[in-house]
Formats: C-alpha cells, structure tokens, sequence
C-alpha cells in the first residue's frame, strides 16, 4: 500500500513568540514535525509494515527538509518537498492548491495527515486537500483499520465518537490517542541520510505564484494582552477559599 | 454580487447547539451593518420545527434541508448539499461554529468555493465594507487579524464560548426556505457514541474545573469530577494527567489539547507549563490553587491560593456550591 503523509514543520512548543517587522520571527527557534503530523507517520508506518508499502513524506516550504528527514528516520520511504522562491503569499487554498496538484501526479492508496498544526490551528489543509482531489474525507481519527480497499476510523466527534468507513482512497486526519509515535533509532537516522527527498518549484507542478495567490490576507500580527498577576491569597485553606469564593461572586461577577 | 450572511446552525438529535445563538446573535450585527440578510442554514433529519428558534434568534431566512442523508452529519452530503446551496444564492460570508463538524465542513466548502477560510476566530468586525477576523496562533501565543477581500464568500469558524447571545425575539418569524439533498456519501457511519455524562463538553463550558499533574493520582480524579458536577462545570486537565494515563486526551487542555475560553477556570494542581496556558489564558476568570507559590500559573491567575489541592478543593466546592443554590 502507497500512503502519503502530510507532513508541516512548526515552532517547537516551548517557543516564546516574538513579533518582528510585523511577521513573527522565527530566530532562534527550534523546529519541530507537527506533533498531530507525528501521529499520522506513525500511522503510516504501522499500515506499511503491514501491507510491505511505502510511506512518503510531503511537504511544501523552505528549509523544510530536516524535519522531513527526521521522519525518514523514523522509517518513511522518501520525501517529496514543493519549494519556491516565488510562494511569498500563501494561505490554507495555496497550500492545499499545491499538494492537491502535487499529489494529483502521485501514486497512493491513502493520505495521512495531523488533524491540525499547532501553529495556525486552522485545522484546513488535509480537508481542503481531499476536496480538491475529489476523494473521502475522515478526520480526526483515533483508531484507524485499512483493509480490503476500505478505511475504517473510529473518530472524535463533539461529545462522542463515530465510526466512519471510506472507500479508498481517502484523507484521513489523526488526532492524539491514535498511537505513540516511534523514536528514529540510530539506524534510522543513518539510513535516512541515504533515503531521497525530491525538491520541485511550483514551474515544476504547472502552477505559478498568481495560481496559488492567498484568498486570506493578514492585516495585523500582534501579542495578546499579558494577564496581570492576580490576588495571591496565601492564608489557610479554609479562609482563603471562602475568600476565593466571595471574589468571584463579588469582584470577577462569573458565579 | 455576493450578498447575506449566513450561519451554519449546528443541532444534535434536533438541539441547536449553544453556538449556533452565539453565530448569529454576532451574525445579526453584521448584517445590520451592511444593509444584508441573516440566513441561517439548518441541516438534519426532523430538523424543521428548529427553525421557529432560529428566527427568534435573529435569522430572517433559514434554510432547511430535513432529509434522512442528513441524520448523522457525513462531510459528503452536507458538503455536497451547501456547495450546491450556495453556488445558487451567492451569500457574502458563511459562518461555522469551531466544533468538530464546523471545522470538517468550513474547510471542505472553502475548497470547493475557491475561497478564503479563517478558523477558531475569536471576533469578528465590520471593517471597510470587509469583515475582519481575529484568531490565535500558536494557541494563543499570538494573534492576528486577517480579512478576505476579494473571494466570495469568505468562511470562518467561531471559537464557541466567546461570541455574547442576544436576548431572543419570542414570535420573531424567519422565512423558511426548502432545501433538496444532493450528491452522493462516500462516508458510512457504523456506530455514533455519546459519551454519557451530563457534564458541558470542555469547549462550551462556561466553567472548567481542571487538574494537573497535583492530583498525583488517576483515583483523584474523582474529587475533581465531583468538584466539576456540583457547580455545573466540565472537567479540564493538563498533558502531564494524560500522558500518565490518569485521564482521558478527549479532556487536555492546552496547545495539543483543546483551547478553551471559559467563564471561570479553575486550575487545581496545575504548574503552568506555556502549552498548557496558551490554551486556556483567553478564560475571562482564573482561580489557580498550587502548593508551590512560584508556579508559572499565578503569573495568569486572577486569584490564587497557595495551598494543598486536597485541603482547598473540598472548602471551596462547599462555598462556590452555597452561592450558585
């Protein structure tokens, strides 16, 4: 089985976000594969392992190609990478505009992809991506079988879960709970040093800047308002919950 | 000319959800500022007699597709069924709740209509004739105001919890309008199950009672769920408490859990780690209890109280349960 997997290299969590010239800067900031993305390597390499596939990583964007490679370490096939000088105005449409056109060319079974970045949050790419190859969509999946050309994912939903079953191929997005992602063993990360990672610019796909133009256009980055420290009430359990709770009602007005 | 504003009224078993008031209580502002329509789009099986709320509400036309296909929601057929619904009446905006669903439709249908999508907004804004979306990034570690100038319509999703309700018009009448089904579904649901707790879900709750790693036991979890039930709250907790396995990931809370924006957060045992406070700091009331008063969560806390969770939680459960009698 070919399975795709939508890989998006973030800000390691523990980032502090700073503002510079407007955009938020990047300096000094460690990189990180998505960890919703982790979820769905891991995914991909259990259902390849099982089926003797092949699991490729792809991604769109620069200097993305340590994060990719890390996957191949932890056992991916190859890795597939759009980059170009010329993607300056991107959204959600552009991207999903770009790996529908790459994808479109590939052969695959099933794509796999994190339910969200943890970065923008939007939560769109993988939908927007199987809408525009016009095939399934299931997302959030905590429990994912492949069997007999079908997928069935048992998935979050608000308040419950639902079991869902797709013909493929499908998009399949992954949520926490899925399963615990592998570390890269040593050999992993020897041999993904060999493993290939093919670069296209957007020339290369058919498509050019004004193609993939965002539809979404930013008008303002900023940092939220710091939350001032509050009260600190340090008197015994008893006083400093009936004082807790006399505030609440009196001073935040919330109970 | 694109024109309306539409909100996508979610509903479960022919509830309307929360917020699906709070889409368009905002919704009604926004049209009135731009001389447009409030469309509310009502999808389901035995649907119809919502509608009737949805107008009061503030709607002044709803759309409704009442149809088996639509029981349980299947991205195929609401997908299908809204594209084909917009293509022929061309609305200005169309907004979702941040749910589940919302967030599955809202970017399939952004697709599909070539357009912009904006997602867990926390406001929005009439601008310039544009409607201006702020958000999250980073879960909060920042924000950014963004808009859609030239593709129509332009979709959001809305973080619940944060848009007010008006007051609703008894007897306000919205123009029902039919709605055929279309396309085929691809997605076949073998089972639904509903978590079964009478508890609020954790992104809905004006109150969250959450627990971190403080509690030092999955057996104390209890104290906190009683705590939670006996003021009406949802129960919250930190990636520590997961990833021990002491509760379930459905119930974290922070930058790979859920983003909340409560009324009143309660953090019992919780240090503070910056992942966990990205995805709660938009809560308009923090009370933080922790033994050690260098924790990181005082930094955010609108009260705190230094002390022993299981000393605390039990006191302040009796008085927070004698002001809500």
């Amino acid at each position: 089985m070919k399975i795709l997997v939508l890989l998006k290299q973030v800000f390691d969590t523990e980032a502090v976000i700073k503002i510079a010239d407007g955009k938020i800067s990047g300096d000094g900031i460690t990189q990180i594969i998505n960890p919703y993305d982790e979820f769905a390597v891991e995914e991909a390499l259990k259902i390849a392992e099982a089926t003797k596939g092949e699991v490729t990583i792809v991604s769109v964007g620069a200097d993305v190609e340590q994060t990719v490679r890390q996957a191949l370490a932890m056992g991916a096939t190859n890795g597939y990478v759009v980059e170009d000088a010329a993607m300056t105005d991107v959204d959600e449409y552009s991207i999903a505009t770009i790996l529908s056109k790459a994808i479109g060319a590939m052969q695959y079974d099933l794509i796999l992809a994190g339910w969200r970045a943890i970065d923008d949050g939007s939560a769109q790419v993988a939908s927007r991506v199987a809408q525009a190859l016009n095939i399934p969509l299931v997302n959030l999946a905590i429990k994912l079988d492949v069997a007999d050309g079908k997928a069935t994912a048992v998935t979050e939903i608000d308040g419950g879960t639902a079991t869902i079953e797709v013909p493929l191929p499908a998009v399949v997005t992954c949520q926490k709970g899925l399963n615990e992602p592998r570390y890269p063993s040593m050999k992993g990360i020897m041999q993904a040093k060999k493993k290939k990672i093919e670069k296209v610019g957007l020339g290369a796909l058919g498509l050019d800047a004004s193609a993939v133009a965002a539809k979404a256009k930013t008008l303002n980055i900023y940092l939220p308002q710091t939350r001032a420290a509050g009260k600190v009430i340090t008197d015994e359990p008893a006083v400093a919950a009936k004082e807790v709770a006399k505030l609440l009602r009196e001073e935040a007005k919330v109970i | 000319m694109a024109k309306g504003i539409w909100v996508f009224a979610e509903q479960r078993d022919g509830k309307i959800k929360k917020v699906t008031y709070e889409l368009l209580s905002a919704g009604r502002g926004l049209a009135d500022n731009l001389g447009e329509e409030l469309c509310a789009v009502l999808f389901g099986k035995d649907v119809a007699g919502a509608a009737a709320a949805l107008g009061e509400y503030g709607a002044d036309k709803v759309f409704v597709a009442d149809n088996e296909k639509l029981a349980e929601y299947t991205n195929d057929a609401y997908v299908n069924t809204l594209f084909d619904l917009a293509k022929a009446n061309e609305p200005n905006a169309i907004l979702f709740g941040y749910t589940a669903s919302g967030r599955d439709l809202g970017a399939s249908i952004a697709q599909r209509l070539e357009t912009g999508m904006f997602s867990d907004c926390v406001s929005v804004k009439v601008d310039g004739g544009q409607l201006v979306f702020d958000r999250p990034l980073y879960a909060g570690k920042a924000f950014v105001s963004a808009s859609c100038p030239e593709a129509r319509p332009v979709v959001a999703a809305m973080r619940p919890n944060v848009l007010a309700i008006n007051e609703p018009q008894a007897g306000k009448q919205a123009e029902v309008v039919n709605v055929e089904v279309s396309g085929d579904i691809r997605q076949v649901i073998k089972e639904v199950a509903m978590a079964i707790s009478s508890r609020p879900e954790l992104t809905e709750a004006s109150i969250i009672v959450s627990a971190g790693r403080g509690v030092k036991a999955p057996e104390n979890m209890k104290l906190i769920e009683e705590f939670a039930d006996s003021i009406g709250a949802a129960v919250g907790c930190s990636r520590a408490v997961v990833d021990a396995g002491w509760y379930p990931q459905a119930q974290q809370v922070g930058q790979t859990g859920k983003t909340v924006a409560a009324n009143l957060y309660i953090a019992c045992g919780i240090s503070g780690a910056i992942q966990h406070l990205a995805g709660m700091s938009s809560s308009k009331c923090i009370v933080a209890i922790n033994k050690d008063p260098e924790a990181n969560i005082f930094k955010v806390a609108d009260y705190g109280i230094v002390g022993d969770l299981f000393e605390v939680v039990p006191i302040l459960k009796e008085e927070l349960k004698k002001l809500l009698a």
